[in-house]
């Protein structure tokens, strides 16, 4: 069953714990992964592959540089996931 | 139809012995950001790089490698005209024929050892090993000798920001012989062709012009190789584990190709290595030496007691191609 906004965010702040150590409280829709979450650019390659597993959808690298946000990750894994 | 005798090899093989040669010259970050918009901090924390070595006109392929197969032929307890044969696994080496293999075969005073050179970028060193095994078993040579060897700094655009500080120089050789029991588990190996843009030369030696481009260099795209050395290479280190029948609690030292510390570190999260497995991290004073950087890893485990004789390791080379060789070996 497909995941709603909520658990998406829920997941990603999980996914973005485990790879930056950053609190799970600290994971909002507004937050910049680079800017806000220490989740450099390397580390986003590890969230996205985590995000995929977790989520069952396929982010192409082309997309990735596109996510800034939680909120964009959040909206991308929404319409991607079936 | 004639019968035709076989040849007559050992029941299986192992690594006997190995050798490094690092350039004298020691280049840190500061050399690097003379070129390149960037920073010690950001080199630091995307690469783990701090030094490397580079090559100077004297250390050539032929030379590095000599000075690094003496170290390991008299490590594994031989002399040069014992070895059968010598495999140098090379993508820096700018003059094709003939193979650099039998200049060093001959100056290391070998008996007329057959030599050739591969290529299998920063894989090479799994492939020749993969080779040299499969020659000691069948018994086309009692010792087999395999180099990885690479100037990478000839190959580096120092202007460019997404590589300038990745590469580095120096020789890896290891002594391959026979054994009463497997020290070197199979291979698992193989290519994916469909990403050979991934990491490649930006221009073909023939299509070359000093008035129109930059000397040829390695380019990449620095994510898409990134994915795919975590997490593919960590399903193909798993396989390789597996066709070993070992698994990581068994495991004492985990060799990765020393492409990047991001990588290292991500493959160790995603392997799920125990904590007593010591992982090869000499990436941080060599930077990536493609074909080399595995055998010179191993020697430094080894030189500082980290790893030691006997200890069971998982190697794994990945690189351009895209290519990739795992197996798990008893270190010499
Ligand atoms: C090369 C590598 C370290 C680059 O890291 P990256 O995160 O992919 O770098 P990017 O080009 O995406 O750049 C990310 C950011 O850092 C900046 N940047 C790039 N190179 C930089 C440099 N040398 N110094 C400082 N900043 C740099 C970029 O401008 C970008 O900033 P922005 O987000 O504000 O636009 C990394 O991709 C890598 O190591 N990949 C694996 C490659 C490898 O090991 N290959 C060999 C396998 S055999």
């Amino acid at each position: 069953m497909a995941a709603t906004q909520e658990e998406i965010v829920a997941g990603l702040a999980e996914i973005v714990n485990e790879i930056a150590g950053i609190p799970v409280e600290d994971v909002q829709l507004d937050k910049s992964f680079t800017d806000d979450l220490d989740v450099d650019s390397l580390s986003m390659v590890e969230v996205v592959v985590a995000a995929e597993e977790r989520f069952d959808v396929k982010i192409p690298d082309d997309d990735v540089k596109n996510l800034k946000t939680v909120g964009d990750a959040a909206s991308y894994i929404l319409k991607h996931q079936d | 139809m004639s019968k035709i005798k076989p040849s007559k090899g050992a029941p299986y093989a192992k690594i006997m012995g190995v050798g490094g040669y690092r350039p004298t010259r020691v280049v840190p970050n500061e050399v690097i950001l003379e070129t390149i918009d960037s920073s010690d901090e950001w080199i630091r924390s995307r690469s783990g790089i701090a030094t490397r070595h580079w090559a100077s006109d004297q250390e050539t392929v032929a030379a590095m490698s000599i000075e690094a197969s003496g170290k390991a032929i008299a490590d594994a307890g031989l002399t040069a005209d014992k070895i059968g044969a010598v495999i140098v696994s090379t993508v820096s080496h700018f003059k094709q024929t003939p193979a650099v293999a039998t200049e060093i075969a001959d100056k290391l005073g070998t008996r007329k050892a057959a030599a050739f050179d591969i290529s299998a970028g920063c894989a090479g060193f799994g492939y020749a090993l993969t080779l040299a095994k499969g020659m000691v078993v069948e018994g086309s040579s009692e010792y087999v000798l395999v180099i990885g060897v690479e100037r990478l700094s000839d190959l580096t655009d120092l202007e460019d920001r997404a590589t300038a500080f990745l590469f580095g120089d120096g020789a890896g050789a290891v002594v391959v012989g026979p054994s009463d029991e497997p020290h070197i588990g199979p291979t698992v190996w193989g290519s994916e062709g469909d990403k050979s843009e991934t990491i490649k030369q930006t221009v073909a030696w023939t299509e070359y012009d000093s008035a129109v481009h930059k000397f040829p260099a390695i380019t990449q795209e620095g994510q898409a190789v990134f994915r795919w050395a975590v997490f593919e290479m960590a399903k193909v280190a798993q396989q390789a584990l597996d066709a070993a029948g070992i698994s990581a609690d068994d495991l004492d030292v985990f060799i990765p190709h020393q492409a990047n510390m991001r990588i290292i570190d991500s493959m160790v999260k995603t392997l799920k290595l125990p904590e007593h497995v010591t992982v090869a991290r000499d990436i941080e004073t060599t930077g990536n030496t493609s074909a080399a950087s595995i055998p010179l890893a191993m020697e430094r485990l080894l030189a500082t007691g980290e790893a030691k004789s006997g200890d069971t390791a998982l190697v794994i080379g990945f690189g351009a191609g895209l290519v990739y060789a795992a197996s798990v070996v008893t270190l010499p």
